[in-house]
């Protein structure tokens, strides 16, 4: 499987146009064709992670190794496969990665090739994508049963799903902008999978938008490690010569911080996260995918693919507590988790937490965890999953299709026992409860900030540590316990059916388990082990456990569940605080107003470009270039008017009239010679001939 | 039958839709099936010939001349019947032909009013001879007369069965490219003097870099300028395509964005660029400039329209800004990716044209605002448009990808002798050009397709695709995928090609 | 042999004929005038050929004078044609060729 894994990524492609082209014809609408793609891909990963755990350790994580030592170690595994200890020095060996290329097309002399390359990040990446994959669309065939574009529906996740596969699998940077953006094209379609409704196509468009926004740096970015590269999108290549030290400095951070950008906009990062909210206008199942579990990690993944050009590009190995990286990621924690605070839309609470759990992932990759950020991403996805499915489900069956905590739930507790079960766990695993497996990479998260002499960022994690506690409380009780309120008293709340409920179990049972593999309390770097490659275990450390900062932790985690249990399940502290204190209300409602960034980005950004200045581009074309233009041509014609009046009809015509008249006149002053006489002649004759005489006798001497 | 061909395919693939168009003016006006059959089979036979030639062609040599013809025409100035075909031709000849029969096929009952098949198909044809033979002319003299040849009958096409304002656009149509051939005629008769009397085109690539001083290069480099840069159309030239794509007809449209802004693109790297490098060296930072400029200002037009069809004319600005950009890097790299984006603009905008022209002849309006729900009442022509809305962004796995990220990229390190900060500038400024193209084609989508239908429409019927536009788009958007997934089918062909450009220039770069 | 003397005559026979030609009105005058002006030519002709001890005079002579014998023919058929008209052969009424 090591060396088939082009199969996976193909296989949703395959589906998607046989979904596309013969689906209708299904009873199911083409669903069955999804589910059963995706089970494949399911089954071929987990095998192909097996294989990837059983490879043989070849090659040590030494600083710089190109990739051609990479290859070179690979072809020479056999011999090489002894020696795990060198020199009475400790020297950690790593599985080499398997890159399969074949030559895409030349260009300008340059072959460029495309190809899969399966290292432990692709693996852990494929694992959780098609795991969660395969229950969201197992989750759609109940939840979007009777949808009227059914097909269209699954059409669009297993395009998407394939997305996300080639780009977990790409040798190089230009196959990662395909999938990149194949799973932009396909947000946009699921966002706005109801687009009738303007809302939706807007909250589509919105999307597209924002993270194309960042993408200008994705082309800028990887344009420049192109260059930078030596005419390469190889990512072995890039990442070794980045770090090497070789490549300009100064151009190297600026190709980190343009595809920084493309993580800001893709991740939904401060300031480019307004877009994640809003595309909570998609069907449920398509939040779970694409908004918690795969597209918006892409921009992590990204980081962590590229680790070597953002390590060296913002020194992050060097630098004095602060990066750009840290610092995104640092600020969406706080803010994200803050607006999380004032939704009554579930679906946006956990959208905002997304956001925020992504911050942590980015700053994560900024303090240099590069092994904490994506074991959080690998733990993350499977809880958030499971949150977004269930409130999928409460939806479904509980609150009649409506997401509005404060209006249409509450008390749904005892209508939906598995439904409330496995929200609790996945919240806990969010909050970072141990021993579920939100606690087990968030922590890693803080011993590598701690670790790393990032001291200010272990403490923006723990303040949003909890926080996340805080808002999940909150989103529980509003959810699940006091009144019932709305469509949940009046509709008949029912727990869901099984194709509901189960992945929401299958979620649930991950989101305990999950955290195991990586445990250094209990000795388990099984995560570490397995995934880290070679070019980022040469330059990150492991600090290993450590017991106060799990502590601290936990006690933040603790305190956010504490402080949100009592105001709302004990109805301790103040009430009706934004009613009666101004600076409380005036915070509240710069946070229900998210910051302004959207009236900002909607009106100050999008609407002068679309409204003035577009117009004003085009008042330009229309005025000043046509009007040159017109002008050009008003001149030519009254030059025209003046040619012909003047020039053509007085002077041109003129003379040549003039000549006829003069001719005219001199005619007539000759006629008057001209007598008939024929004696006149004569004596003209006579004259002239005398004068002739007397001319040739005067000069012919 | 093959030497024949060998010798006489090109000029075939020239003259046959002449000649059909002539045969055309022979059958009475009243007998229409039958000059609709003659009109396509003349272009199916053309573009038989033209499928031949690509079996025929050696891709291994895509940088030579192949099946050349070297006969003499105009003894007394030495221009000569030079013709022939390589990597940078091919795909630009076949895509004329291709687009051709499509026209042909589309027009089956979308002729525009007034009523006159007759005329209509004998224009397409006359175009196809001047697309044709611009692409395989290797004389200066043949080029222009072919160059020259397409305006009439566009001209006539918007001129006859244009919408309202026709009169004007025709006439700023053919006044505006008149006066760039003008200079470009100039430009031709200065190397015909400086550089040897001769009309020649690969002669001339070997003498004008060794004959003229710089200062006429440069001289005769802003002539050809004039007259490529009018047609392809580069900022500030470009007023002139907006009235005529709006006014003309469907299949007018169609044909000027796929083919005729082609020639001014190809005029730049079959002519201006091996013939004069080193000016190339000099003018290459400003053609850079308007090409970004073009990029950011065609796309803020489009975001201020109203008309569908003038949208999308105003989107070509943009798209020619990146081809032109790939020019302007001087670079193999940035040149291949100008070529493809030729092809792929084609393909898409004139996809986007038919589309355009479709919508607008169920609805009887192309006003954006009046429309809407058109994936209610018409699924699959919705579905389509926005097929074409993401090629046309730069969808990667679409062919429009390969014409702008290569572009881009190619800019990042711009040939040597280009200033490498000026371009790195540019390379931003474009990318920036990605995300308000996403804007105004998806902010065109929604308003056209998602959503309800607007009252006026929402009792009536709309057809959706029918028979000849499947007939006709099909082969199109299958061709926006493959290229787009396979982009090597087309760079094989023209690499070799442009490898020889890029060394002529990187000689003078040095 | 003095050659001014023939010279002389020739001359005089010349004016006399140009004073007929312009100062008459009788159309038939004018001829006899335009025939002493052809004779003083003729006389110069000769007188230069004896001088010059050549024949060619004499020979131009002999042209001139068959010349001016046929354009005395036809000269008088015109006058006589005229006087038939117009019953004069006055030369001052004849202006039909005015401009």
């Amino acid at each position: 499987m090591l060396d088939h894994a082009w199969i996976i990524p193909l296989i949703p492609v395959v589906s998607f146009f046989l979904i596309l082209f013969f689906g209708k014809r299904f009873p199911s609408k083409g669903a069955s064709i999804g589910c059963v793609a995706l089970g494949i891909c399911f089954a071929l990963s987990l095998v192909l992670g097996a294989q990837w755990i059983g490879r043989d350790k070849t090659i040590e994580p030494l600083h710089h190794a190109t990739a051609q030592q990479v290859r070179a170690a690979e072809s020479g595994r056999a011999s090489s496969a002894q020696g795990g200890e060198a020199g009475g020095e400790k020297v950690e060996m790593k599985r080499a990665p398997v890159v399969h290329e074949t030559t895409w097309f030349q260009t300008g002399g340059i072959k460029i090739k495309a190809g899969v390359l399966i290292d432990g990040l692709s693996v852990a990446l494929l694992v959780v994508v098609s795991t969660i994959s395969l229950l969201v669309h197992i989750f759609s065939t109940e939840y979007l049963r009777d949808d009227r574009r059914k097909t269209h529906y699954f059409a669009a996740l297993s395009l998407f799903t394939s997305g996300m596969f080639i780009l977990v699998t790409s040798s190089n940077t230009l196959q990662m902008i395909f999938g990149w953006e194949l799973m932009g094209l396909c947000s946009f379609m699921l966002i706005g999978h109801w687009w009738e409704d303007k809302n939706n196509s807007n909250a589509a468009l919105k999307a597209f938008f924002t993270t194309r926004t960042g993408d200008i740096g994705l082309l800028v970015g990887i344009s420049m490690l192109f260059g930078l590269a030596h005419n390469t999108f190889d990512i072995g290549r890039i990442n070794s010569l980045a770090m090497s030290g070789r490549l300009d400095q100064g151009l190297l951070t600026v190709a980190a911080a343009a595809l920084l950008l493309a993580v800001i906009g893709k991740s939904a990062q401060f300031p480019l996260h307004t877009w994640l909210p809003d595309a909570m206008a998609g069907p449920t199942p398509v939040s779970a995918l694409i908004h918690a579990a795969t597209m918006v990690v892409a921009g992590v993944f990204l980081i962590s693919r590229l680790y070597g050009v953002f390590w060296q590009g913002f020194h992050i190995g060097t630098a004095n507590g602060f990066t750009p990286v840290a610092i995104v990621g640092g600020v969406t924690i706080i803010i994200a988790a803050a607006l999380a605070f004032v939704q009554s839309d579930i679906k946006k609470v956990l959208a905002y937490s997304t956001v925020s759990q992504l911050g942590y992932m980015v700053m994560a990759l900024g303090v240099g965890g590069w092994t904490a950020a994506v074991f959080h991403l690998f733990t993350h996805a499977f809880f958030k999953a499971c949150l977004f499915l269930g409130a999928g489900s409460v939806a479904h069956s509980g609150s009649h299709h409506s997401f509005d905590m404060k209006e249409d739930m509450g008390g749904l507790k005892k209508h939906m026992p598995i439904t409330y079960a496995t929200f609790v766990i996945a919240s806990l695993a969010l909050a970072g409860i141990i021993p579920f497996a939100g606690f087990w990479s968030k922590d890693e998260i803080l011993v590598s900030a701690h670790a790393n002499g990032y001291n200010t960022f272990l403490w923006v994690g723990l303040v949003g540590a909890l926080m996340t506690a805080a808002y999940m409380t909150r989103c529980i009780y509003l959810t699940f316990h006091g009144e019932a309120r709305g469509a949940a008293a009046h509709h008949h709340p029912h727990e869901s059916p099984l194709p509901i409920t189960g992945p929401l179990v299958f979620l649930a049972v991950l989101s305990v388990v999950a955290g195991f593999v990586q445990a250094p309390m209990l000795h388990i770097e099984a995560f570490a082990n397995i995934v880290e490659p070679a070019y980022v275990s040469s330059v990150v450390n492991h600090s290993g456990f450590n017991g106060g900062l799990a502590l601290a932790g936990l006690i933040a985690a603790f305190a956010g569940i504490g402080i949100a249990g009592g105001y709302y399940f004990r109805n301790l502290g103040p009430r009706g605080l934004t009613s009666r204190n101004g600076a409380a209300r005036a915070g509240y409602t710069f946070l229900v107003n998210k910051y302004y960034l959207d009236d900002i980005y909607t009106d100050g950004v999008v609407g002068s470009i679309k409204g003035p200045i577009a117009r004003a581009a085009y008042w330009i074309n229309q005025n000043v270039i046509d009007g040159v233009l017109n002008g050009a041509a008003a001149l030519a014609i009254m030059l025209g008017r003046f040619t012909y009046d003047i020039v053509d009809q007085r002077i041109v015509d003129g003379a040549v009239n003039g000549l006829g008249l003069s001719a005219e006149a001199g005619g007539g002053a000759l006629r008057t010679v001209q007598t008939g006489k024929v004696q006149q002649y004569a004596a003209i004759l006579f004259g002239a001939l005398i004068v002739f005489a007397v001319a040739l006798w005067r000069f012919a001497k | 039958m093959n030497d024949i061909l060998v010798h006489w395919g090109l000029s075939l693939a020239i003259f046959l839709p002449i000649a059909g168009a002539a045969l055309l003016l022979l059958i009475p006006k009243e007998n229409e099936l039958f000059i609709k059959q003659v009109a396509l089979a003349t272009t199916i036979v053309t573009a038989a010939v033209g499928v031949w030639l690509l079996v025929k062609f050696d891709y291994k040599h895509t940088g030579r001349l192949q099946f050349p013809v070297n006969k003499s025409w105009i003894e007394i100035i030495n221009s000569r019947y030079h013709i022939g075909i390589d990597g940078l031709s091919l795909p630009l000849l076949a895509l004329s032909m291709f687009i051709c029969i499509l026209c042909v096929i589309y027009s089956w009952d979308h002729f525009p009013e007034p009523h006159n098949p007759k005329a209509f198909l004998a224009l397409i044809l006359l175009l196809e001879t001047g697309m044709n033979g611009t692409f395989i002319a290797q004389d200066l003299i043949l080029f222009f007369v072919f160059f020259e040849l397409v305006l009439l009958p566009m001209y006539f096409m918007i001129g006859v069965w244009g919408g309202v304002n026709r009169q004007y656009a025709s006439i700023k149509f053919f006044l505006f490219t008149l006066f760039g051939s003008a200079l470009m005629i100039l430009g031709f008769l200065a190397l015909y003097f400086r550089a040897g009397h001769t009309f020649d085109i690969p002669t001339l690539i070997d003498n004008a870099s060794r004959m003229l001083p710089h200062n006429s290069e440069v001289w005769i480099f802003a002539a050809l300028f004039m007259g490529f840069a009018i047609k392809v159309p580069m900022f500030p030239f470009h007023t002139w395509l907006p009235d005529a794509h709006t006014e003309a007809p469907t299949v007018g449209s169609v044909i000027l964005a796929a083919i005729l802004l082609k020639l001014g693109t190809y005029g730049f790297v079959r002519i201006a660029l091996p013939i004069l490098p080193d000016a190339a060296h000099t003018w290459a930072p400003w053609i850079g400039l308007l090409a970004v400029i073009g990029i950011i200002y065609g796309a803020l037009g489009c975001l201020a329209q109203r008309d569908l069809k003038r949208l999308i004319a105003f989107s070509s600005v943009a798209h020619m800004g990146f081809v032109m950009l790939g020019i302007a890097t001087l670079t193999s790299f940035g040149i291949n990716a100008a070529i493809f984006g030729m092809v792929a603009h084609g393909l898409i905008t004139g996809m986007l044209f038919f589309t355009a022209g479709s919508i607008g002849e169920r609805y009887g309006t192309r006003e954006m605002s009046r429309l809407g729900g058109l994936l209610i009442q018409a699924p699959k022509l919705g579905w389509i448009l926005g097929f074409c809305c993401m090629a046309s962004l730069g969808l990667p796995g679409l062919a429009g990808f390969w014409g702008e990220f290569p572009a881009i990229l190619s800019a990042f390190n711009p040939a040597n002798g280009l200033s490498v900060t000026t371009f790195r500038v540019y390379m931003v400024v474009a990318s920036i050009g990605t995300v308000l193209a996403a804007g105004y084609l998806l902010w065109m989508f929604q308003r056209v397709a998602f959503g309800e239908p607007k009252e006026e429409f929402a009792h009536e019927h709309i057809h959706d695709v029918h028979g000849p536009e499947w007939l006709a788009w099909t082969p199109m958007l299958v061709l926006i995928l493959v290229l787009g997934v396979f982009p090597g089918l087309m760079f094989k062909i023209t690499d070799g090609a442009v490898s020889n450009i890029a060394h002529a220039l990187a000689v003078v770069g040095r | 042999m003095v050659l001014n003397w023939f010279l002389f005559l020739a001359a005089v026979l010349f004016c006399t004929g140009v004073y007929g030609v312009l100062a008459r009105k009788n159309g038939v005058l004018v001829l006899m005038s335009v025939e002493l002006i052809l004779n003083a030519v003729n006389l110069n002709l000769v007188a230069f050929g004896a001088f010059n001890q050549t024949v060619t005079g004499q020979i131009f002579a002999l042209f001139v004078i068959a010349i001016a014998a046929a354009e005395v023919g036809v000269g008088l058929a015109i006058v006589l044609l005229i006087y038939r008209n117009r019953q004069s052969v006055d030369l001052t009424g004849i202006d039909a060729l005015k401009g």
